[in-house]
């Protein structure tokens, strides 16, 4: 993992993403400063209405409806500049993580697959939705409460300078008292928390694996024992959970008890300043909210800082996903393919994920156009290894793939991609109508087109038999279709794009052999004339291949056709024998 | 939400103390406003300096008691909703672990995990927050306002307006927010779907070059997000300005009132500031509270998704192993229990005495929950102890729910599901799947080593006996060529073996459990046919007494079975040898011509 960008670099591209709302900004920062000015301004004119009810017979009325036509006014902008505040400050955050959102998505598109292929997808996926969530509540918070409180606190100093410099003096000194005792706390209860998210972790990861795979847990009767082993996570995330929690609960009741000090001190100051006639009744009434009003804001700040702290500690993930290395651009402008597209050349091509373990090591081969290209081999021999580089999922380490005869390096992904028409082991549907999954390939496909597909693939009777037909929705990756089915639908989909290559990485292995001839019949009249490299165990499939790759352990040992390679009794044909080992 | 509750039970005290003390604190806090008019009327206007400083110092102590009141009850609070949430957890854990496969299909494990995870995290501060504040503040609004009675009861119906004003405000923004809160997270909901469809379908997206559309549609869909939280948050915008304007409004009032009082000599200067300083303390009180009921509100949604999957009732109950016992007593007409009776099968197979077929399935119909057809029906057949059955049939053809129904994953419709002659409806759940060994199609493991995943077959295995599994499942180059043997490492949901290494491995761990019924769901699909047939007849020399089912869609992979069931849409279409099936079965013949051409057959 790269080391995390230093907060700095992080908050000058938070700073990024907010410059392009300046105006919202400046406004914001305006009303929030109009607002503090008016409510600490009120107290003043509270004081001066307590300083005028003098006492029985000597309350001043024509002044005190005077100085309250003031505040009734003062309250009205106040709330207009609070609401203000709010709605710009909203607007400002949202706009913000929606374009970060859209640009870490946009980046998931542009990631090369090696990247996507070692990282799991819930840490992307926290990353895009979690991290950026938690930033713009931190954001929203550092917006509404940070300004405001710096302002509170600068503004409260002024007016209480103005009033009594010696009481001043008392709240300035006893105040960071409140902040120390807050941080003291916050430092202990660090690793607290630390532990209780470890902790935390621990539990979801045994909730994840368990909980997803009930089926074999309930199968091998495992439940009493899982349970122990949760109940064990549970005790020690109970315990270290209440540390946390009361340990960073003291934090509220001890700053506030150092308010209340310095309520009393200014209350002790005040009432002796006003003993000596230094300072009116009123004015100490101001000097008592404004104690409120000081202490308050340097303990919301500290709150904020912590949660600004986290806001770009979050914010730094979803960077580091936007500033991840994309995968090499395209080459501009591409090379021109011809119309006619089949053949396939590899040569002296080298490739490996990790450099410790070399996987595929001077692999050559070449096709004609209309060839249908099998590959055999025992699992984890590097077969889908071989359609990654293809399709240019990956790029090969030397050496080199033309289409054509032309490197695929220097023609556009697109336009690699759409040369193939690939069917994966792996189906994977979208969540959306049937309809709409056929269609993938090609937006514009007609009804006609997507049944005619269907029928094509066999598909189209079972698509007949669900409750709503073509526009049924298939549930997130399609869990209420069964494997074969999603297979099909898979194969329909390629079949509506006719593309002029196909990749078939084992797209039969989950249908039924009866259903796989006839999908393999209309297969047929689709791959004449079409280049095909077809991955399979079942060798039934292949026998009519014109050339079979044997693979094994990344390299090709064999070549030939059906006929050739078992008169050569090589692998081959120890892989194809074996399939009549009488067993009984 | 509050059927959950009875789990705070043994947190009582806490959850009692933990308000009162905080009741106490703001009994407290309520007295500081009248100290501070007394010094005003009395210190000052006296000019009694020794009284100033008493009345100080009393203040000093108030916050002091205030202190040590708020820690206790911090600490109460904590501790019950902490241990409330983990009991919370291990209840709901336990609950999910006894829901059965239809239920499971029905809820899905993503939204089972949320509720595990987030939602009772959710609860947990819910419950802290609540038991802190819920006392609190409403005693402190209130207290307030009896307060600011004693002193002047005239100037304190300002309080009885100005009270109830604030709170229509206040729950009025609340009650319009929290639909639009759900809406907003039903809306995030959607964002996250995206994301991780996206990162699961990457290379198809890539391959149909798909890349444009997909960030339209997350944009649309981000767009949509961002306007509901900008809706929501301009509704909570207005919280703050309009209580600002009410309580500031009161306090004109106040101020005003007080002026006349004053003027009449009813009140004093310093009741004046202490019935301002009561209007202030409303105000933050009311924050918090609000604060708190949005809270609640929230944690509240989250108890009732809780609540509602405890009340999903498990749709398989264990049977008792007495309703067996007297089922048995029955079906025999003898005194022996199931487990007696079973004893008596196994010595007296050759005596005459009548034998129940290992497994039986008589007139089977089964359908999945929500489903709209049977996915088996009319399903009959025998299988004696021993045997090796054969199961065949198309994609969707139901042989994966034929056989799921053995070890009960799912109850059937109609008919019975026979093991040792008892209805598996009749056995104890633990009892009947120590019987069956069925690996299924999806291969998984579980982080650990090797050895701990082989052990949930069996705990009790030796070394030794593992590695007769391991041989078994023809396991011993993934086990024995890797570094670490038994004891290497395996990741979260075995991501660090191959399909077929990790169906070899979960092979294995049926095999160690030495099962009476061994299920092979479809599991040997990622081997290769070598590996397949070496595995099939290690499986036969292991144990004449296993009786072994295999699901597959090869026919070589069954052609040797006693016994070969062909499954058409949910119905056997035909029943018997490889050799009776090839020659009367249509559906058979086509199967196995098609993967074996004629020429090859021969």
């Amino acid at each position: 993992m790269k080391k995390q960008a230093g907060q700095k670099e992080i908050m000058k591209k938070v700073l990024d993403y907010i410059r392009p709302q300046w105006l919202l900004v400046l406004l914001s920062l305006l009303m929030a400063a109009v607002s503090v000015a008016l409510t600490l301004y009120l107290p003043v004119l509270t004081g001066n209405v307590v300083d005028h009810i003098l006492g029985p017979g000597k309350v001043e009325f024509s002044a005190i409806f005077q100085i309250m036509r003031t505040m009734v006014a003062a309250i009205a902008l106040t709330a207009a500049a609070q609401w203000i505040m709010n709605v710009c400050n909203n607007k400002i955050v949202y706009t913000v993580t929606r374009n970060i959102r859209e640009e870490a998505f946009a980046k998931l598109e542009i990631l090369p697959l090696k990247y996507l292929d070692t990282h799991s997808s819930g840490d992307i996926v926290s990353r895009i939705i979690a991290d950026v969530d938690q930033f713009a509540d931190g954001l929203l918070m550092g917006f509404t409460q940070l300004f405001t409180g710096i302002v509170t606190i600068v503004g409260t100093l002024f007016f209480m300078l103005s009033v009594n410099a010696g009481i001043t003096v008392v709240v300035v000194v006893l105040t960071p008292v409140s902040l120390l005792v807050a941080n003291f706390i916050a430092k202990r209860t660090y690793s607290m928390f630390k532990l209780q998210s470890k902790t935390r972790g621990e539990q979801t990861a045994l909730i994840n694996e368990m909980i997803e795979n009930q089926k074999v847990v309930q199968a091998y009767g495992q439940e009493e024992k899982v349970q122990l082993r949760f109940d064990e996570i549970n005790d020690r995330l109970q315990k270290c959970s209440l540390r946390a929690t009361f340990f960073s609960s003291i934090t509220n009741p001890s700053t506030r008890f150092v308010n209340s000090l310095v309520y009393t001190a200014v209350g002790l100051t005040g009432a002796f300043a006003a003993v000596r006639g230094a300072m009116t009744v009123g004015q100490l009434s101001a000097f008592l909210s404004y104690a409120n009003q000081y202490t308050k804001p340097f303990n919301e700040i500290s709150g904020v800082i912590t949660e600004l702290q986290n806001a770009v500690a979050c914010a730094g993930r979803v960077f580091e996903l936007i500033d991840e290395e994309p995968q090499i651009p395209d080459k501009e402008p591409e090379k021109q393919l011809p119309q006619e597209i089949g053949r396939v050349s590899i040569s002296h091509m080298n490739f490996s994920y990790t450099p410790e373990k070399k996987l595929i090591q001077d692999f050559n081969l070449e096709t004609k156009k209309g060839q249908m290209i099998a590959i055999v081999g025992p699992t984890g021999c590097g077969k889908t290894t071989l359609i990654n580089l293809l399709m240019r999922f990956y790029d090969v380490d030397s050496g080199s793939i033309k289409i054509e005869g032309t490197d695929i390096r220097d023609l556009k992904r697109e336009t690699v991609r759409s040369a193939f028409g690939m069917v994966l082991q792996d189906t994977w549907l979208r969540s959306g109508t049937i309809r709409d999954n056929i269609r993938t390939g090609r937006p514009d496909a007609t009804d006609e087109e997507i049944i005619q597909a269907a029928k094509e693939a066999h598909a189209h009777s079972f698509i007949r038999r669900l409750p709503e037909g073509y526009d049924t929705m298939i549930t997130e990756n399609g869990g209420n279709l069964s494997q074969g089915q999603k297979q099909l639908l898979c194969i329909a989909r390629v079949m509506l794009c006719l593309p002029p290559m196909l990749i078939l990485d084992e797209a039969t292995s989950s249908i039924d052999t009866r259903t796989e001839i006839k999908i393999q019949k209309a297969f047929h009249t689709m791959m004449k004339d079409r280049t095909s490299f077809i991955v399979a165990h079942r060798l039934s499939t292949i026998r009519n291949a014109d050339v079979i790759l044997v693979m094994r352990d990344g390299n090709i040992v064999e070549q030939g056709t059906h006929r050739e390679l078992l008169a050569k009794n090589g692998f081959y044909a120890e892989i194809y024998n074996s399939q009549f080992v009488n067993t009984r | 939400m509050w059927k959950l509750l009875k789990y705070m039970k043994a947190y009582k005290k806490e959850a009692v103390c933990a308000p009162l003390f905080k009741l106490l604190e703001a009994l407290f806090e309520l007295f500081v406003p009248l100290v501070m008019a007394s010094i005003i009327d009395v210190g000052i206007a006296g000019s009694d300096q020794p009284y100033i400083v008493r009345m100080c110092l009393l203040m000093a102590a108030l916050g002091l008691i205030g202190l040590v009141c708020s820690i206790t009850a911090q600490y109460f609070s904590a501790k019950a909703a902490v241990g409330f949430a983990a009991r919370l957890r291990h209840e709901l854990f336990a609950h999910i672990q006894s829901l059965s496969f239809s239920e499971m299909d029905v809820y899905g494990t993503s939204t089972l995990i949320t509720r595990m995870t987030s939602d009772i995290n959710q609860v947990q501060s819910g419950v802290n927050l609540f038991l802190r504040l819920f006392m609190r503040s409403p005693f402190i609004v209130f207290g307030a306002m009896i307060m600011a009675f004693t002193i002047d009861v005239k100037a304190a119906l300002v309080f009885v307006v100005v009270i109830p004003i604030l709170c229509v405000i206040v729950f009025g923004i609340m009650l319009a927010s929290i639909p639009l809160y759900r809406k907003v997270q039903e809306r995030l909901d959607g964002v996250t779907g995206i994301t991780r469809e996206n990162l699961q379908g990457v290379r198809v997206i890539r391959a149909f070059r798909q890349e444009k559309k997909e960030m339209e549609t997350f944009d649309a869909e981000n767009e949509a997000l961002v306007k509901i939280q900008m809706f929501s948050g301009r509704i909570s915008a207005l919280m703050n300005p309009l209580t600002y304007i009410v309580i500031n409004g009161g306090l004109v009032v106040l101020l005003y009132t007080g002026a006349v009082r004053v003027n009449g000599g009813v009140i004093t200067q310093g009741a004046v500031v202490a019935l301002v300083n009561y209007m202030s303390q409303i105000l933050v009180e009311l924050v918090k509270l609000a604060n708190l009921i949005i809270n609640v509100t929230k944690a509240i949604a989250c108890g009732n998704r809780i609540q509602s999957v405890m009340e999903l009732e498990p749709g398989i109950v264990s049977g008792t192993a007495a309703t067996a016992e007297t089922k048995s007593k029955s079906w025999s007409g003898t005194e022996a229990s199931a487990a007696q009776r079973q004893e008596a099968n196994d010595g007296k197979t050759a005596s005459g005495h009548v034998q129940a077929p290992k497994v039986e399935f008589s007139n089977v119909n089964f359908r999945y929950k929500n489903a709209g057809a049977d996915s088996l029906s009319g399903i009959s057949f025998k299988v004696e102890k021993g045997q090796t059955i054969g199961i065949i049939g198309g994609t969707g053809s139901g042989k994966s729910s034929l056989v799921s129904l053995i070890p009960r994953f799912y109850d059937v419709r109609e008919g019975c599901v026979k093991v040792d002659g008892i209805d598996v409806r009749e056995y104890d759940l633990q009892q009947l799947r120590k019987k069956v060994g069925i690996v299924l199609q999806k291969a998984v493991l579980f982080a650990g080593t090797i050895r701990e995943n082989l052990l949930w077959g069996n705990e009790t295995a030796t070394d030794e006996e593992l590695r007769e599994a391991i041989h078994a499942a023809q396991a011993d180059e993934v086990v024995f060529e890797g570094k670490g043997g038994l004891d290497a490492v395996v990741e979260q949901e075995g991501r660090n073996f191959s399909g077929g290494q990790k169906q070899r491995l979960t092979i294995a761990r049926a095999l160690v459990r030495h099962p009476e019924i061994l299920i092979l769901d479809d599991s040997a699909s990622a081997l290769d046919f070598a590996t397949d047939a070496k595995l099939r007849k290690a499986i036969r020399e292991l144990s004449g007494e296993m009786t072994v089912f295999i699901v597959s869609q090869r026919a070589s992979t069954i052609q040797y079975a006693d016994q070969i069931l062909v499954l058409d849409d949910g119905e056997i279409a035909g029943c018997g040898t490889h050799e009776e099936l090839l020659e009367h079965c249509g559906v058979y013949q086509e199967t196995y011509y098609s993967q074996f051409p004629k020429e090859d057959a021969e």
